[in-house]
């Protein structure tokens, strides 16, 4: 009797235990170690009403070819309404309605710093609404001379404005880009991307991209896991952008709130130290 | 062994009483809570959940809704039908109901009623909400123009305040009439409150958003109106949604000025003085306010002196009235005017807001007012008239004396305070004959003249 009694309460301890684990634990995910050493940032800490620092940051301006190979809507202009800093420590790229036009701002890093491996990372809130389309996203750097996706292109984010707690991690390179990427979707359970500040991020090594939402791990994509090329051996440049319609995310509506803002808190960049 | 475990059993058992009773006995009166009630998100799966009635509308069809066992969402094996009357169908004029709880049930931990509708032809249904329990419909929330077709589509209805919604009996309500004079189908199904998560910016305004200024008196009340909210749904586009009054949080900036009560009633309790009212809904503040000027104690308009029997009072404390039919005729689709009407001791005013005319109808009967010679009537602007106003006055004869029409002043020196007129019968110009005098018009063309406090009116000789 005294032995059964005690084999029982080992195993009540056990399963106890693993109820109380599976429930804290749900999502803990079991990581390699790695040390970052931070190469680059913008922390966006400019004065209210600034533009962003010219020494990290381009414009890309106008309606692009066929709305940047999208069908995209938008105007992009380096006006201080649709782009400045908060005052707060964050950069605003904000997407404006006028009768039956857009205007919004695309700034990249292009030229003035591009990066090979490491981990890029930024903390966004995002707009919302049918037909916005954010995105902080990388292009290889070689784009003027062998075109896309020869470069290649690592989106860390991109969402759709009418899925609210959906963001979406992808690839596209020669023979999987356009509508065929190598994507993997990451959603929220009871919450949003536009309500608060979330951390997006790529680490990039030699064999493979991993994408990151608040630090959880959502896809890990190998070199070979790629149905073309590897291309993620040269350096790319950042991208930030607010785009209003497009193949991606279909059309604003008359019910889309306008205006749509994207505040970005920091943009960061770190190589790893083996 | 068999007999030592039933020992060991027994003793279990004792202990676990052993515990309870001991629990209870520690128990103290000021931890016991409010009576709880259950959590149930289900109201209709396949079926009514537990405790779930229904009652048609007066007015409505009382058969339009049935459990449909052919039609459901998903394959699952029943769903709601409700079927919408023609035009003037005997039977009921529209489709409309509430499914209710006997015993409330507790909501606080949910953010939305959701359900899946389609209908047999694209139609927008009128009203869709939950809240109603055909009692005080306290929390009542619903959702306009509900634009249905004939594949399932997901409505999502938001909880404006869980928190408020611990003892909630009002499951659902729809009310839908015919779409261009013809009845039609619609079914609902999977109908049970969710934690989404994923609802935001609840934006809430009192006084439809505007900061407002009225100045008045101690003892008068108003009421806090305009009240509207907007969810952004899961889906990223804006949803108006109409919620009641008892969502709001009413706070005053100087209780000793005006108090405000949880149905947004506002009393002047003294002054003179300045008290702000401002909302909020879980938290969030909402937009608009209502600034109270109070002048302190009011003061009545002068007590008539005309004798009863030589007096057709049409509203005043000091003569008993004649039959009106209303003080505000509503007239569509010009008139602007609203009414305010208050009481103070006892002493009933008229309120105009918002003036541009308004009609007092005194028709059932119509009152002889041939042996009549004067028109009495005590105006009071409350507002600060920056020019004299133009005021007009008409007498309608409902038999063959036509109307007659009158034009007079309220100099701006005599705002905030009372002004008395009486004006002879004889003056109202093309007014032949008032045998059946039945309407009384005030109206302006002045614009600084927004409103006015109106009592003793009568007619008398």
């Amino acid at each position: 009797m005294n032995k059964i009694t005690k084999i029982s309460i080992v195993v009540f301890a056990l399963s106890s235990m693993f109820v109380f684990s599976s429930c804290e634990r749900d999502d803990e995910q079991n990581l390699d170690e790695r040390n970052w050493q931070l190469v680059w940032s913008d922390e966006f800490d400019e004065s209210k009403g600034s533009l962003p620092d010219s020494t990290n940051w381009n414009f890309e301006l106008g309606n692009g070819d066929n709305g940047w190979g999208n069908a995209e809507l938008q105007s992009y202009t380096n006006d201080t309404a649709n782009i400045r800093m908060d005052g707060n420590g964050h950069l605003q790229i904000v997407a404006i309605k006028n009768g039956t036009s857009y205007t919004s701002a695309r700034i990249t890093t292009k030229g003035k710093f591009e990066q090979k491996l490491g981990r890029i990372e930024a903390s966004i809130k995002l707009p919302y609404g049918p037909g916005i389309w954010p995105a902080f996203w990388m292009l290889g750097s070689n784009i003027d001379s062998v075109s896309w996706p020869a470069c290649g292109e690592i989106d860390i984010m991109e969402y759709r404005g009418q899925q609210p707690d959906i963001v979406h991690g992808s690839l596209h390179g020669p023979g999987y880009s356009g509508g065929n990427p190598v994507t993997k979707s990451y959603g929220l359970t009871q919450g949003r991307f536009d309500t608060d500040f979330h951390l997006f991020a790529v680490e990039w090594d030699e064999e493979k991209i991993d994408f990151f939402v608040d630090d959880y791990l959502f896809q890990r994509v190998y070199s070979d896991d790629v149905s073309g090329d590897w291309v993620y051996n040269q350096p790319f440049y950042l991208l930030l952008n607010v785009a209003v319609g497009g193949n991606f995310v279909g059309f604003p509506t008359s019910d889309t709130p306008f205006p749509q803002t994207m505040t970005v808190d920091y943009v960061r960049v770190y190589n790893e130290i083996r | 062994m068999k007999t030592k475990r039933n020992i060991t059993l027994n003793w279990l058992i004792l202990a676990i009483f052993t515990a309870a009773f001991s629990i209870s006995c520690e128990r103290e009166l000021d931890e016991l809570k409010p009576v709880s009630y259950p959590i149930m998100p289900e109201v209709f799966i396949d079926d009514f959940s537990s405790g779930l009635n229904y009652a048609a509308f007066g007015g409505s069809v009382p058969t339009a809704f049935d459990v449909d066992k052919e039609v459901a969402y998903d394959n699952s094996e029943a769903s709601m039908r409700f079927d919408v009357p023609d035009a003037n169908d005997p039977a009921g004029a529209y489709a409309g109901g509430v499914f209710f709880t006997s015993v409330g049930r507790d909501l606080s931990v949910f953010d939305a009623l959701t359900f899946y509708i389609k209908a047999s032809q694209p139609a927008t249904i009128d009203v869709l909400g939950f809240g109603n329990d055909l009692g005080e419909s306290k929390f009542q929330t619903s959702i306009n123009g509900v634009t249905v077709n004939t594949s399932w589509k997901k409505v999502i209805i938001p909880l404006p305040d869980p928190k408020k919604l611990t003892a909630e009996r009002g499951m659902l309500f729809y009310s839908e009439g015919p779409e261009n004079g013809l009845g039609y189908t619609f079914w609902i199904d999977e109908v049970k409150f969710e934690k989404l998560g994923t609802i935001a910016y609840p934006r809430f305004t009192i006084q439809n958003g505007n900061n407002d200024n009225q100045s008045s008196f101690v003892g008068v009340s108003m009421q806090i109106s305009g009240l509207s909210s907007i969810f952004n749904m899961p889906n990223g586009i804006d949803q108006s949604v109409n919620i009641s009054t008892a969502y709001f949080d009413f706070a005053t900036s100087d209780e000793t000025i005006a108090t405000v009560d949880e149905n947004g009633k506002v009393v002047i309790v003294g002054g003179p003085g300045t008290a702000k009212i401002t909302a909020s809904i879980n938290g969030e503040e909402a937009l608009g306010s209502l600034t109270i000027q109070s002048k302190g104690a009011f003061i009545s308009a002068p007590t008539p002196i005309s004798l009863p029997a030589d007096v057709i009072s049409i509203f005043s404390d000091a003569y008993p009235n004649i039959a009106v039919n209303y003080y505000n005729g509503y007239w569509a689709p010009y008139q602007t005017t609203q009414s305010a009407d208050f009481e103070v001791n006892g002493d009933h005013i008229l309120y105009y807001t918002n003036f541009n005319f308004v009609g007092i109808e005194f028709s059932s009967p119509t009152q002889d007012a041939s042996s009549m010679t004067h028109l009495h009537l005590d105006v009071y602007v409350p507002s600060n008239l920056t020019s004299d106003a133009q005021f007009k006055l008409e007498l309608v004869d409902f038999g063959t004396g036509g109307t007659g029409s009158y034009v007079t002043s309220i100099p701006a020196a005599s705002s905030q305070q009372w002004v008395s007129f009486d004006i002879p019968l004889s003056s109202f110009s093309g007014l032949t004959n008032r045998a059946k005098l039945a309407q009384l018009i005030f109206s302006t063309t002045s614009t600084g003249f927004t409103g006015f406090y109106a009592d003793n009116i009568y007619l008398y000789r």
